[in-house]
């Protein structure tokens, strides 16, 4: 199992790594069109052969795994910070604030999340330009998605405050956000990590969706939801077999993501 | 006591859909663009017409008020009318239901069956060969986006509840397996078969009745789970129902009708979860 995980964690870096360097390893730029070849197969040029707007479908695999990898951490960022707030302060304080947060958590929770994400989504602009379209596809899935995680700190920072160092803390004066920041917080640190980690294959997954109902980014900009979306069209998967890399690939990651993970962390 | 249970259900789910229904009457409220009518450019209506259209705009803009009218319609079964559809939500929903309660009903069955089959094949095989199996099956689907998955089944030509049903089984199995696990890891278990005891007996007499109310629990979670998976499989497979209307109203901006799918299916929810409950206390009351 050890040596899984770090199988799946060189496959993650490599394939980050990838990403990274599609300036200098993709042939063009995701929105380059060679029209004198749209629609074609794979050939040296053009490695995974190019979309019906003539655009290498190389270059935009490349590009649109940097942005799913690099932007649903930085949701799952958002989320994981709103949950320490909602729930960790909500549990800390206790009474009459964490009945509230539990109310407010639950309401979320019982909402379906493609439901909530795609009622969400269409509550703002659908025509924006597409970086905005990108940053709202992740600020969405980053305020949406603390619920869950709000829940779990919630239960761990009411745990923590009626324990011994806290109560001795608080006999020795120490009270209010101090007491927070300086020995609840730390404490929950472990949870954070975990729900941070959690999150992350969530939110690829939930962009993946709304980019193929056609609520995530915007064209040009590639994403694995855009791209997967070009499989809409495809008859058979025999057809054309290279269109499918894009799928592949997010296959791989989430399974790394998975192994990644323990198996408690993945059930939570 | 069973009575007090379920009125504090009642009164709940109340309390969070009249909360949630406050909550999205107010998102639609502040969401660009809502006080700005396309039938203002229409240049056919006169100037009284236009005035009309913008006092009706203005009538809504206390959000209070604005719920409160929405609240005194949907008392009397006026939900309002679909924007892009033009046709009221209420007749919109009514059309709806039954496809989708088809398809998730179905996929719900089906993910449940295969799902708890592998469960409890590996518990009761004992072999590692059968936790592998389930393992690696529920961790490939969980890989993969519920919309691939919808249009693998438009590629394959297969029905939209085995979407569904595929959607639904890897968390299914994941959680119904490691209670099982936590079942069977308990001393009365391990005396049980000490005695003796069948397998099979011992999962129906022993790990069952442990794992029981969870399971159950999870059947309620499952729910909210195929409602959600409905709206890929709905709208890639072309099945008329509550996800594919849904999907419709997000990318037409049609808000009335959206808040209205999203109270509804809330409320679907909240039932599922309270009934789940009540039917623990129903099964195993609280010892006084």
């Amino acid at each position: 199992m050890k040596a899984a995980r770090y199988l799946a964690c060189v496959v993650v870096l490599i394939v980050c790594g990838l990403s990274l360097a599609a300036n200098w390893l993709a042939p063009a730029g995701y929105a380059k069109q060679f029209r004198e070849v749209p629609d074609s197969p794979p050939s040296r040029a053009h490695l995974l052969g190019t979309d019906e707007l003539g655009r290498d479908r190389f270059a935009r695999t490349l590009y649109g795994t940097r942005i799913s990898l690099l932007l649903a951490p930085a949701a799952a960022l958002v989320s994981t910070a709103l949950a320490a707030l909602i729930g960790g302060i909500a549990g800390y304080l206790g009474g009459i604030w964490l009945k509230l947060a539990r109310a407010f958590t639950d309401l979320f929770l019982s909402l379906p999340w493609l439901f909530l994400l795609i009622t969400v989504r269409a509550l703002l602009p659908l025509n924006v330009s597409p970086l905005v379209s990108v940053l709202i596809t992740f600020l969405i899935l980053g305020l949406l998605g603390w619920a869950a995680s709000a829940r779990v700190l919630s239960t761990s920072a009411d745990a923590l405050r009626s324990s011994d160092f806290v109560l001795q803390a608080r006999a020795s004066g120490l009270d209010g956000p101090r007491l927070f920041l300086i020995h609840v917080l730390p404490n929950l640190k472990p949870i954070l990590y975990a729900q941070f980690w959690i999150s992350i294959p969530v939110f690829i997954l939930s962009e993946a969706n709304l980019g193929i109902l056609g609520l995530g980014v915007a064209e040009p900009l590639p994403s694995w939801g855009s791209l997967l979306r070009e499989l809409e069209g495809l008859i058979s998967f025999r057809e054309e077999p290279w269109r499918l890399v894009p799928l592949l690939l997010l296959i791989v990651v989430m399974t790394s993501f998975q192994l990644l993970l323990s198996n408690e962390e993945v059930t939570a | 006591m069973l009575l007090r249970k379920i009125a504090g259900h009642v009164a709940s789910i109340a309390a969070l859909v009249l909360l949630g229904g406050l909550l999205s009457a107010t998102l639609v409220r502040l969401a660009p663009g809502f006080d700005s009518d396309e039938r203002e450019l229409d240049p056919s209506l006169s100037a009284e017409s236009l005035r009309a259209i913008r006092a009706e705009h203005a009538a809504q803009n206390n959000i209070l008020r604005f719920y409160a009218h929405y609240l005194r319609g949907a008392v009397h079964g006026d939900l309002g009318t679909s924007q892009a559809l033009r046709q009221p939500v209420g007749n919109l929903l009514r059309e709806r239901w039954p496809v989708t309660l088809r398809v998730a009903g179905i996929g719900l069955l089906l993910g449940w069956l295969l799902a708890s089959t592998l469960a409890f094949a590996a518990c009761l095989w004992q072999r590692p060969a059968g936790n592998i199996l389930g393992t690696a099956l529920s961790g490939a689907f969980l890989c993969i986006p519920a919309a691939v998955l919808a249009l693998a089944s438009v590629i394959f030509n297969s029905p939209g509840y085995l979407a569904i049903a595929l959607i639904v089984f890897p968390k299914i199995y994941r959680y119904s397996r490691n209670l099982l696990a936590k079942a069977y890891a308990m001393p009365h278990i391990t005396a049980a078969r000490a005695r003796g005891l069948g397998e099979l007996r011992i999962l129906a007499r022993h790990a069952l009745p442990v794992a029981g109310p969870q399971m159950i629990a999870l059947a309620g979670v499952t729910i909210s789970i195929a409602l959600g998976a409905a709206i890929p499989v709905e709208s890639l497979c072309g099945l008329p129902g509550i996800g594919q209307l849904a999907w419709q109203a997000a990318l037409s901006r049609d808000l009335p009708l959206l808040v209205n799918l999203t109270v509804l299916v809330t409320l679907v929810t909240l039932l599922a979860n309270s009934g789940a409950d009540v039917m623990n206390y129903v099964l195993r009351p609280p010892e006084a």
